[in-house]
């Protein structure tokens, strides 16, 4: 044994050390790592120069100054002598509320596309693929500008504002529908439908329980559907029934009172969800084609219908193979809501960019930005990841 | 004849049926001979009216073919102006006006290039989609192909620039429309390819301090929106570079492209190294070859293989992203579709502008994505295990 190793350690020894694969991987790891440095160090300086000599100060102390701008719309209460920092949360809450509205609707969307496109029915499957393949091969941003335009230059002025449904108003500056004057009921039905909420998913719960133990069914979607819509409409009653609204009216050259959709948000919100659309729908019938179809055979020799066969047994393994590609999409449909920027909805990257535009201080707001999309990014795939480890085989691999 | 089965015959009966008398063939009712109409009609049957859900699927889906189809094309072809000059003419017919793409399709398609010099972007965008087509070839696959891309790339340069040969000069800040669009795709997929390919070795080396540049590089690009990597390329690059040293806009959008592209390529390359068996490594070192033998001989040309449909798929989106370039001030195709629109006379008439633009990039991307389907199949070799 000795001298087995003995002469290993001679053979090893009697490369040359250049030629030593140890030594070799530490010095091309040092080289490299030497040339990263270099070229951080020199941008840095560059930018450190470039910044002084024109004047700008470094650091994020223009986030406390006044921001002096208007946003167009904001989740949360703001006004132009609010800080940088407070403009950034609106902007964040912006495209945080577009993301997650086009997330869910993109995958309604592109869950029915889907599963229409290998629909037994021509006519649909026709549809679908038209949809598919028109929409998908189309740069997003000119389906934003289009959406945009055709909201604000073929919808009519504020005045001749169409009236589809009483108090509901459509014109180029947007959707204005009636508000209710909010009172305690409604916080008592808020919390009714939170109740409504946990109820149906402890039903659900337990109704997968007992299939899984001893294979009857329960109504789940139905009785799930009552409890989320008639816990609410119970404490709607109970509450006194408040119909009291506030309904928009034409004053001057735009309409006031009311709830308003802006043009920007509707524009980008469509333009999003039909264009991310499009590919969740081809994962969607990827995944269900990768579901062996002796599954589906099988389903219907047992005599289920072959919506049952669908939902209980296609779907379920579909998923797994959906959810990896599916959180891909989700990231693109956040990043790509920063195109807010060219259709003028005040989302991060817009009122950052004014900030840029307003101090000078490109370096910071940049960094903003990437820090925020990263931490964002980074969410969502955790989340995704969590939910794809839940839905695994379990004990496979 | 007896009424035994008949796999009980003997070799003699057999023979003996040939001489019983011919009987006309009677068609059993499960076998309806099929004319052209049954068939149709059959497959009507089973396709659009199979069952009640279905039967009312097809007539919505009907319906709606009814209200959306004789309207559309009442608005595209019977009630359009074809011709002219005069916006009031299109007001006045209600349908669409490609009298408006007639005016403008110079602009939208060239640009601020001098009208005058546009048959210079005209012939170069010619020469390119010539050499993407006998790219797209399996039959050119030739080493004579690299060289005749660099011809290409340096024609198509000289073009564009212009200033010998008696063409004038035209700056970079001129050039616009379809020529741009094209330039910033194909030169952003050349160049990021091969820095994708040494970020995906990168990232499946041994050694920690190279994996974790190429992770990190990988990974932050992907997190953030191309959006901003432009206003990084169009406000941050000029910080970064000494006192005295500018490059201009399009060369900067044209590094965050490729930079931005590189990061979502290395991952479809590495997708592909991943699915190398691991035999393969170890043969190529039980050889003996160095780390770059046995990456180049070995290893990347299957790796390759199995990646160029996502890697087509990546060359996609790069080609619609490269629109975002508005956002900087670029003039390509979807800018100048925008300004074109921007005179209050032919404002009413963005849908034509966008949907002639919407063609455009329709059909290249429409053809690049039948084109990696081809590959696909044309690549399956079938040593797939699975």
């Amino acid at each position: 044994m000795m001298a087995v190793s003995d002469q290993r350690a001679t053979t090893v020894t009697s490369v040359p050390w250049w030629n030593d694969r140890r030594i070799r991987a530490v010095l091309y790891q040092v080289v490299v790592l030497a040339g990263v440095a270099l070229l951080v160090a020199f941008l840095v300086s560059n930018t450190l120069d470039n910044l002084s000599s024109r004047n700008i100060a470094t650091g994020f102390g223009f986030l406390s100054r006044e921001a002096g701008f208007a946003v167009s719309e904001s989740v949360i209460p703001y006004n132009p002598a609010d800080s940088y920092f407070h403009v950034l949360i609106v902007g964040l809450l912006n495209t945080l509320k577009v993301s997650v509205l086009g997330i869910i609707l993109a995958s309604l969307i592109g869950t029915v596309v889907g599963v229409a496109r290998l629909s037994r029915n021509w006519l649909v499957a026709r549809f679908a693929a038209a949809y598919v393949e028109g929409l998908r091969n189309v740069p997003v941003l000119l389906q934003l500008f289009f959406w945009y335009s055709l909201i604000t230059e073929a919808l009519p002025s504020p005045r001749q504002a169409l009236n589809p449904l009483p108090g509901v108003f459509l014109s180029g500056r947007g959707l204005r529908f009636p508000e209710p004057v909010w009172g305690p009921t409604h916080a008592a039905m808020g919390v009714a439908l939170l109740a409504g909420i946990a109820v149906a998913w402890g039903v659900a719960r337990w109704a997968r329980r007992r299939r899984e133990r001893t294979g009857q069914l329960f109504p789940t979607g139905r009785v799930a559907a009552g409890l989320i819509v008639g816990l609410p409409l119970l404490a709607w009653l109970f509450g006194g029934a408040p119909l009291a609204m506030d309904v928009p009216e034409l004053r001057g050259f735009n309409f006031s009172g009311g709830l308003s959709v802006t043009p920007e948000f509707t524009a980008l919100l469509v333009g999003l969800v039909l264009y991310t659309g499009t590919f969740i729908a081809e994962i969607v019938r990827g995944g269900i084609l990768a579901v062996a179809h002796g599954q589906t055979e099988a389903g219907l020799a047992l005599g289920l219908s072959r919506g049952q066969v669908l939902r209980l047994i296609v779907l379920p393994q579909a998923i797994r193979v959906i959810i990896p590609p599916l959180t891909s999409q989700y990231l693109n449909l956040t990043k790509n809501s920063s195109l807010a920027v060219a259709i003028g909805f005040p989302d991060l990257v817009s009122t950052a960019n004014t900030a840029i535009n307003q101090t000078g201080q490109a370096v910071e707001g940049i960094a903003v930005i990437m820090a925020v999309y990263l931490t964002v990014s980074l969410s969502i795939s955790t989340f995704m990841n969590w939910y794809n480890r839940r839905i695994a085989l379990k004990g496979a691999r | 004849m007896t009424d035994r089965p008949r796999f009980e015959e003997t070799p003699d009966e057999i023979f003996a049926h040939e001489e019983e008398p011919f009987e006309p063939h009677v068609p059993s009712p499960a076998v309806r001979p099929k004319g052209p109409h049954l068939a149709a009609f059959e497959w009507i049957k089973a396709n659009l009216f199979s069952s009640v859900p279905n039967t009312l699927l097809t007539l919505f889906g009907l319906w709606l073919l009814w209200q959306a189809i004789p309207p559309m094309l009442d608005w595209a072809l019977f009630s359009a102006v074809w011709h002219g000059d005069d916006p009031t003419l299109c007001r006045q017919a209600g349908g669409a006006c490609w009298a408006f793409v007639e005016q403008k399709h110079r602009f939208i398609l060239f640009g601020l290039y001098p009208w005058d010099e546009q048959w210079r972007p005209l012939l170069a965008v010619c020469m390119f989609i010539a050499a993407l087509v006998t790219t797209c070839c399996p039959r050119f696959w030739k080493p004579w192909l690299a060289g005749m891309w660099i011809v290409v790339f340096a024609a198509c340069a000289l073009l564009m620039w212009g200033g010998v040969l008696g063409m004038t000069f035209v700056d970079t800040g001129q050039w616009g429309g379809l020529p741009l669009t094209l330039i910033l795709s194909v030169v952003g997929m050349v160049c990021s390819f091969p820095l994708a390919i040494l970020l995906a070795l990168g990232r499946r080396s041994d050694l920690p301090a190279i994996r974790s540049v190429c992770v990190g590089f990988i990974e932050f690009v992907r997190g953030v929106p191309l959006v901003s990597v432009l206003f990084m390329a169009s406000v941050m690059f000029p910080l970064f570079l000494p006192e005295g040293v500018t490059i201009n806009k399009l060369l900067r959008a044209q590094v965050g492209i490729i930079l931005f592209t590189a990061a979502y390529l290395a991952e479809a390359v590495r997708g592909g190294l991943q699915a190398v068996p691991r035999g393969q490594y170890e043969a190529a070192d039980a050889i003996g070859l160095g780390y770059w033998q046995k990456m180049g001989l070995i290893i990347l040309p299957q790796a390759l293989k199995v990646s160029i449909p996502p890697l087509v798929n990546q060359f996609i989106s790069m080609f619609k992203d490269t629109s975002l370039v508005i956002i900087i001030g670029l003039f390509d195709l979807l800018t100048t579709a925008k300004t074109a629109v921007a005179e209050p006379q032919w404002r009413p008439f963005f849908v034509e502008s966008y949907v002639f633009v919407a063609m455009i990039y329709w059909s290249f991307c429409f053809f690049m994505s039948r084109y990696s389907q081809f590959l696909e199949r044309l690549m399956d070799t079938g040593h797939r295990r699975t």
